[in-house]
């Protein structure tokens, strides 16, 4: 285990250390304490490193992931896991706006409450939210599965495509285009493991699940108001 | 385009090291705005007198025997305290309106930043780190406070640009966003004969807050005016004689986060401003819902 | 009187409702769409061609050609990059997206790029291992949509471009129709085959300079702070939006003008939103100077950018450099007359083609269509575009020459004149023959 206080020896040592291990299978292990609110920590990181984050961080935190695992022991500031490709990113606090924007892929699991925007633009990532997720989440969302054990805020899933969104609490409004969907045992499977693996205690069943109306996929002038 | 953090404090013990507290959070915003600083402190009650800060650019010949002359002028008791570029004059109450045009009379470059019991502005051009240093911004003490740091978008940066902006009597606002129909509202609030002096979208959100109090709107009202009347991005902060609160437009992207202890509540456009906060680990920590607004009291 | 012997009035077409007007309304009213197209503003605005260079004389004295070396190299990305990126010329390929184009055409952009010493810039949609291999500097577009983001690709950039906007539609977003999206275009871009491709606005992770600030943070510890970060902007607000851009922390800014290219948007966005790019120079260069970063934050202009005066002009009025995209199809072949026959059964004609986005391009550029893309061959290609990029090139030596210059960047404006007021205002030089334009202080 290498411990690397972020306050004292600054933000490029601890990317530039941790980015000497791309490419390389070996399962380090890291801890960074200090955090502090900063940006970009633990970017652009692709190996199987198991890095710890002991508190609360800035903006884009893991951005870019591929393969490590990393853990915050705090909340996370705006666009945590953003463009996530593979890996793991766990935050034990609540997520700002943008978690997981445009993430292709991975695991981004958020142990208390994701703000706005929650996994916008996706495109693959699989988002496990354990609270709350707010406003605008999954807009234009492409493809993977955001899970929401509480509540979802205004306008879930807005002109998105093929990703899927499972919510067991409310919905407060759906976006342009999203509809409620029929829950089939394929989609309970999937749900299932991702239950698992988020650590999450709820079961599939108590879910609906919302996707895309594909009303929007080709333009028709009878749908011009949402435009 | 910007950073604000606020304080208010709920724990009495706390007031002698607001500007302190508030200090370091400012400091943390400063790549948020690097142009220019300000910060509005709520301190000691005047015991019913008002408090008018003024700034001027040339301090030594705007300042010189300005109690007395400004004393003259109103026929009542006036002290001054100088701190840099600013001054702090003691007036009697009730002499706001006349102070202000004695004094474009007496020192027509001076600037009035704010008025009231408890308010006091302070805000020039410069790095925070910097601005709060000159007006010894560590050591005031209060109840709320309000700072600012500021990355100009489409007005200039002079110290006039710079927030926070007064609203009326006690009252400020800062702002982080970018409003995109602040020319129209300014041209529609100035032939109410509101007044604005500068193109800062910012200082047309004050100055609306402070037609429709004018009007009769409590500032709560006037907060959910701002979600039907101005178009654009925006995180206002408001500070009043005792309270402090917050509004955010419906679309909701410029950030925002508060935190709320027993001893206080805070806000910071990110997490790092807060960090530093006594009990920050344990705080309710959450972002603001957009057009909602929030109010915290005395 | 005699009705017959009344002369009638000839039939006068409305200046107002002209028959393209009067089209366009009939062509709405049938289909319920706005006009979607590729490429520029079509309408006349001022530009380049209102500008005319003063040549040395008695007062100035000019460099012969061929032995007084005109310098022409630039380096982007001066500021904080460790590798800034070098090139021969300053005229460099905007970007493009595969997608919008066809492999081979990007694979002849590249070729030709290189073979001139200069960039070329990938697009909305990723980089394609074609395009990386055929260009030994490429510039990696870090876009709104995102589509095919990928951080590997990222690394393997010569410079980032993190776009804001662009002149064709500044503010907006894009919109492929369905036509286009082929399988390769839909893997790569994540996206169902056959829907409209819908682009976002504004970036989904930042809204803002102070935002935009930590996002080339977060882009440049994910390269090591290697490669230069540049900011695109359309053309609308140039002082404040550049100025806002160095603050942020770009290496360059690039800015494009209203006459620049797109591969699909609404033709009511091509023509009515944005500045002509000889209006955005000035207070570009202005912004620069006033925080004290101009060659410090290079410059990079587009929009309209077709031959060495033009190269001349821009630079002459503050630009670093110039990125060249419709002209650079054109060099390709693009709308080339040997497909007028084709062109006609499209509807259109030879130069008017800007149907971009139905994937049906006669030249095989524009195009996802396996047979029509074969029509063209990326080494040909390519070497009419390096040709293309040194005759540019030398048009612009033979200017600076001209004006006593021996290098492209010691142009300055007072070496140029204006042939109308608007040109004058719009690029703050004399009007010809006078000391005054429009807006000058003491006249």
């Amino acid at each position: 285990m290498q411990t690397y206080d972020l306050e004292a020896n600054g933000l490029r040592g601890l990317n530039a250390a941790l980015q000497e291990l791309n490419g390389s299978s070996d399962k380090t292990a890291w801890e960074i304490v200090n955090p502090k609110g900063s940006h970009a920590i633990a970017v652009g990181l692709n190996s199987p490193a198991e890095v710890t984050i002991k508190g609360s961080t800035g903006y884009y935190c893991a951005g870019m992931n591929q393969q490590a695992t990393v853990t915050v022991k705090g909340s996370v500031g705006p666009g945590v896991a953003e463009n996530m490709m593979s890996g793991t990113v766990i935050v034990e606090g609540d997520a700002s706006q943008y978690a997981g924007a445009t993430g292709q892929g991975g695991l981004l699991v958020i142990k208390g409450n994701a703000s706005s925007r929650c996994g916008i633009s996706m495109k693959g990532i699989d988002i496990v939210v354990h609270g709350n997720i707010g406003h605008m989440c999954a807009f234009m969302g492409q493809a993977g599965n955001l899970v929401v054990l509480g509540d979802a805020g205004d306008a879930l899933g807005d002109s998105c495509y093929e990703a899927r969104f499972f919510v067991r609490g409310s919905v407060k409004s759906l976006g342009a285009d999203c509809i409620e969907k029929e829950m089939r045992p394929e989609h309970i499977e999937v749900l299932k493991d991702l239950l698992a693996r988020a650590g999450a205690d709820a079961k599939p069943e108590e879910f609906k699940r919302y996707g895309s109306a594909r009303k929007l996929y080709n333009f028709d002038v009878d749908n011009a108001q949402a435009y | 385009m910007c950073g604000i953090v606020g304080l208010f404090l709920k724990d009495k013990s706390l007031e002698p090291k607001l500007g302190d507290m508030l200090t370091d959070m400012l400091i943390t915003m400063t790549d948020r705005g690097p142009d220019s600083a300000g910060i509005a402190i709520y301190g000691a009650n005047s015991d019913g007198r008002t408090k008018l800060t003024v700034q001027s650019d040339k301090p030594g010949e705007a300042f010189g025997g300005l109690d007395s002359a400004l004393a003259e002028a109103l026929g009542g008791e006036v002290s001054i305290r100088v701190i840099d570029t600013h001054a702090v004059l003691n007036l009697p109450a009730g002499k706001e309106e006349e102070a202000r045009t004695a004094l474009a009379e007496l020192r027509p470059g001076l600037r009035v930043m704010s008025a009231g019991e408890a308010i006091e502005i302070y805000k020039e051009v410069g790095l925070p780190e910097k601005v709060a240093e000159r007006f010894d911004v560590r050591g005031m003490s209060g109840t709320h406070g309000i700072g600012h740091t500021r990355m100009a978008t489409e007005s200039a940066v002079t110290t006039e640009g710079a927030h926070p902006f007064s609203t009326g009597l006690d009252q400020c606002l800062v702002h982080n966003g970018s409003l995109s129909n602040h020319n129209s509202l300014r041209r529609r609030l100035q032939r109410e004969g509101v007044r604005i002096e500068s193109q800062n979208d910012t200082e047309v959100g004050a100055a609306y807050l402070t037609w429709k109090m004018q009007n009769g709107a409590t500032l709560g009202e006037a907060l959910e005016g701002t979600l039907e009347d101005l178009d654009g991005f925006f995180n206002f902060v408001v500070g009043t004689k005792d309270g402090f609160g917050v509004v955010r437009d419906p679309i909701a992207c410029k950030p925002a986060v508060m935190a709320e202890t027993d001893q206080y509540v805070a806000f910071g456009s990110e997490y790092r401003a807060l960090v530093n906060l006594p009990g920050i680990e344990d705080a309710k920590v959450w972002e603001p819902e957009p057009a909602t607004v929030y109010f915290w009291n005395h | 009187m005699d009705s017959n012997n009344i002369p009638r009035t000839v039939p006068i077409q409305s200046a107002t409702f002209s028959n393209p007007i009067n089209a366009e309304i009939r062509r709405a009213a049938a289909s319920g769409i706005y006009d979607i197209r590729g490429g520029g503003a079509k309408r006349r605005v001022p530009h380049f061609d209102d500008l005319l260079f003063l040549g040395a004389s008695v007062s100035r004295y000019p460099l012969e050609g061929y032995r007084e070396k005109c310098e022409t190299k630039v380096t982007l990305g001066t500021r904080f990059a460790k590798k800034p990126i070098e090139l021969d010329i300053p005229i460099t390929i905007a970007g493009m997206s595969f997608g919008a184009l066809s492999g081979p055409a990007k694979e002849a952009l590249g070729r030709g790029a290189s073979a001139a010493g200069t960039s070329t810039t990938t697009g909305d949609g990723g980089m394609t291992p074609e395009e990386r291999g055929h260009s030994s500097k490429l510039v990696y577009q870090y876009l709104p949509s995102r589509y095919g983001m990928n951080p590997d690709d990222l690394r393997k950039a010569d410079a980032i471009e993190v776009v804001v906007g662009q002149g064709a539609k500044p503010g907006g977003g894009g919109m492929l129709l369905g036509q286009k999206i082929s399988d390769r275009v839909a893997q790569m871009r994540c996206l169902p085959k056959g829907i409209d491709q819908r682009s976002a606005c504004r970036h989904p992770d930042w809204t803002g300079p102070d935002d935009l600030e930590i996002k080339i943070l977060e882009l440049r510890e994910i390269t090591d702070w290697q490669v230069p970060i540049y900011v695109k902007v359309g053309g609308t607000r140039p002082y404040y939006d550049t100025a806002l851009a160095v603050k942020a922390g770009a290496d360059v800014v690039v800015l494009d003008g209203m006459q620049g290219g797109t591969a699909a948007t609404q033709d009511v966005f091509i023509e009515h939103v944005g500045l002509p790019t000889l209006a955005c120079i000035r207070p570009a260069v202005q912004a620069l100077q006033d925080l004290g970063m101009h060659r410090e934050v290079q410059l990079v202009v587009s929009g309209g950018i077709r031959t060495g005066a033009d190269v001349a002009k821009a630079l002459a009025l503050g630009a670093d450099a110039v990125a060249i995209g419709t002209a650079a199809l054109i060099a390709l072949g693009d709308n080339d007359p040997k497909w007028e026959s084709e062109y006609q059964k499209l509807g259109t004609t030879t130069g008017a083609y800007d149907d971009w986005h139905e994937g049906k391009d006669p030249a095989g550029i524009t195009t996802q269509d396996a047979e029509l893309m074969k029509r063209l061959d990326p080494i040909d290609a390519g070497r009419r575009l390096r040709n293309y990029l040194k005759v540019m090139t030398l048009e612009a030596q033979t200017i600076a020459r001209a004006c006593g210059h021996n290098h492209l960047h010691n142009l300055e404006p007072e070496d140029l004149c204006a042939l109308t007021m608007e040109a004058a205002a719009m690029a703050r030089v004399p009007l010809a023959g006078t000391d005054w334009y429009p807006g000058k202080a003491g006249f």
